[in-house]
């Protein structure tokens, strides 16, 4: 009994894991420009990684009967890291591929931030020349 | 049962992965290759963690640790040389 669970939650985890890699990586040929690329692979891609962890971490609990817990440390990781990533991305690609004047929506009171001048003396502070 | 859906997951991912290929040879801006680089780096830690799975040893957890370390540095270090024209200033 215990043997076929473990067999069935194993291989389902697995084949949907792989299958969201895969719709992550179709997604991101398919989808137009970069901005909406970035959707695709960030989160399909982690979910899919996600899914294939579980397994991982499911099955070594099944056969060896103890929680394994580097699993855990590498979802983690890549949980915390896929956010930075995407936004790093889309930061890169406004200031070298997009016109601030016309390639965004237009903004409210504030302007956008990304796009915004800093004066470079008064961010680096009175001490450094 | 599991040996059936590894070797299926072994074809996804591989298949995923000749998809970021093509990103990475057709994407027009840098930041596309960029994007299908750190997609790569994701789907290889999959086949990584899979492999482990395949030949029932955690010693493949270290490797699959590494590459997504890696793969966050370098992905950060390009759009760092993007958006600033150096690394660490």
């Amino acid at each position: 009994m215990m043997e076929l669970l473990h067999e069935i939650v194993v291989s389902a985890l697995i084949v949907v894991g792989t299958l969201f890699s895969l719709v992550g990586a179709w997604g991101m040929v398919r989808l137009p420009e970069l901005m909406s690329r970035l959707h695709a692979p960030t989160k399909a891609a982690t979910l899919g990684l996600g899914g294939l962890l579980l397994a991982s971490m499911l099955h070594f609990f099944f056969i060896a009967h103890g929680l394994s817990t580097h699993e855990l440390l590498i979802t983690l990781f890549i949980f915390l890291t896929a956010p930075i990533t995407a936004l790093f991305l889309a930061k890169a690609y406004l200031h070298r591929n997009v016109d601030p004047r016309r390639g965004v929506p237009r903004p409210g009171k504030h302007g956008w931030s990304t796009f915004d001048r800093i004066d470079e003396d008064k961010a680096r502070g009175p001490t450094q020349r | 049962m599991i040996d059936y859906a590894i070797a299926f997951g072994f074809a996804a991912l591989s298949l995923a992965l000749l998809l970021n290929l093509l990103r990475l040879f057709r994407g027009p801006t840098a930041m596309d290759r960029v994007l299908a680089v750190d997609t790569m780096v994701i789907n290889i830690i999959g086949v990584i963690v899979l492999y482990g799975i395949q030949q029932h040893t955690a010693v493949y957890f270290e490797a699959a640790l590494l590459f997504a370390m890696f793969g966050f540095v370098s992905t950060v270090a390009y759009c760092k040389f993007a958006l600033r024209g150096d690394v660490i200033e």
